[in-house]
């Protein structure tokens, strides 16, 4: 019988460094065109287009950078990011609604990306609570179409343009805007007691 | 066995109350409503399918709440879905049974508090002959409370001292409270008098 240390062969001869075998992932994602822009770089461009005084540069360490704009301009803004080359924004991901409840104003967010240019920016639009209204982006990002839809659902916030504006989740008849942090919950719906 | 034992020729007959045999033959073929709200729905799928074979109970899905027998309220009954179950437990016809399915429709489950858009239990809409509690409940649950719905079938009685030429309208008014009435003395019958007054008439010509 042979040793069975002969047998096997050392395993470090068998497999390769895996550092070898993996390249560094930064080499391998490395952008095509090295066009893509960062936010400070959009930033820059929105305000040159546009004017400095409708834009807002935010940046902590605990989220990506983002711009408010102001909800006046916010459609040509969006049109100008879908289709300037260069910017592209071929994609909006999401668009949520947010209520900041002690500045008392309603808050529109939205994330978009460019699938060609690969680079990204978040946008956000402020308005007061009483009078939330807002230009739709539905014509722009058909995306907007429901996300705009239970924005006004859950918020109360008004897409103005928008070509099916009413609830998505809710149903038509229901009183209030429920994600907003002062709702309060009618006591019957249709008859039926909603508390336990 | 008692005095009609071995008086038939024919071996293929069993001599039983009518009142037994009707009962067993509704708690022999419990065709539910398919339909599900929510996570229960897929348990009951699974208690359908073979491994745990509702089949074999003669529980099988019916498309049609025309054609079913009993409706399990799988899952989570939101107060939009509400008004839909109670006009699909009317669409049954009756004898019609209903088995709530897991905590969501017994009580509204992990939604009784904060859940300002789930109704708080299904048995405010309708009324509920066996609730299966978990969340989801096991498909063995499920088979317990069929098991549960076909011992209640199998205590039916028939109703007692009724004239069949006399149609009644039996009101369930909640709880205990439940009235029999002639039928001809109710708001609908009189309605329908003055709506369809000369179809009545040649209805009784032909001697309806």
């Amino acid at each position: 019988m042979k040793n069975p240390n002969e047998l096997h062969q050392n395993p470090n001869e068998l497999h390769q460094n895996p550092n070898e075998l993996h390249k560094n992932p930064n080499e391998l994602h490395k952008n095509p065109n090295e066009l893509h822009k960062n936010p400070n770089e959009l930033h820059q461009l929105l305000s040159e287009r546009f004017g400095e005084e409708h834009f807002e540069f935010h940046q902590d360490e605990k989220a990506e950078p983002w711009i408010v704009v102001s909800a006046g301009i916010l459609k040509d803004v969006a049109k100008y990011l879908r289709d300037e080359p260069g910017l592209e924004f071929d994609t909006l991901m999401c668009l949520s609604g947010v209520h900041y409840h002690k500045e008392e104003q309603l808050g529109v967010t939205y994330h978009l990306d460019s699938t060609s240019m690969k680079h990204k920016l978040i946008l956000k639009v402020l308005m007061p609570q009483e009078d939330a209204r807002l230009p739709s982006v539905e014509q722009i990002w058909k995306a907007a179409d429901w996300h705009e839809r239970e924005a006004y659902d859950m918020f109360g916030i008004r897409f103005e343009g928008h070509p099916d504006h009413r609830r998505i989740l809710c149903p038509d008849d229901w009183e209030g805007y429920p994600l907003r942090k002062d709702y309060q919950v009618q006591p019957y719906y249709q008859g039926m007691k909603v508390e336990y | 066995m008692g005095l009609l034992d071995k008086k038939f020729h024919d071996s293929n007959i069993i001599v039983v109350s009518l009142e037994k045999a009707l009962n067993w033959a509704r708690k022999s073929s419990l065709w539910y409503m398919q339909f599900g709200l929510a996570c229960c729905a897929i348990e009951m799928m699974a208690t359908a399918a073979s491994r745990y074979d509702f089949d074999r109970f003669g529980v099988i899905p019916r498309s049609s709440p025309r054609q079913a027998d009993v409706m399990i309220v799988a899952g989570t009954v939101t107060l939009k879905m509400a008004g839909r179950i109670k006009r699909l437990y009317h669409q049954m016809a009756e004898p019609r049974y209903v088995i709530s399915m897991g905590s969501c429709s017994n009580c509204g489950g992990p939604y009784w508090e904060h859940g300002y858009h789930v109704l708080k239990g299904v048995d405010r809409v309708v009324p509920v002959d066996v609730y299966i509690p978990g969340c989801p409940p096991r498909p063995e649950s499920l088979l317990q409370g069929f098991l549960h719905l076909r011992d209640k079938i199998m205590n039916e009685k028939l109703p007692v001292g009724l004239d069949a030429s006399h149609p009644v309208v039996i009101e369930d008014h909640g709880d205990e409270d439940i009235r029999v009435r002639p039928a001809s003395e109710t708001e609908e019958h009189k309605k329908a008098q003055i709506a369809f007054p000369q179809q009545d008439v040649t209805r009784k010509k032909e001697g309806a």
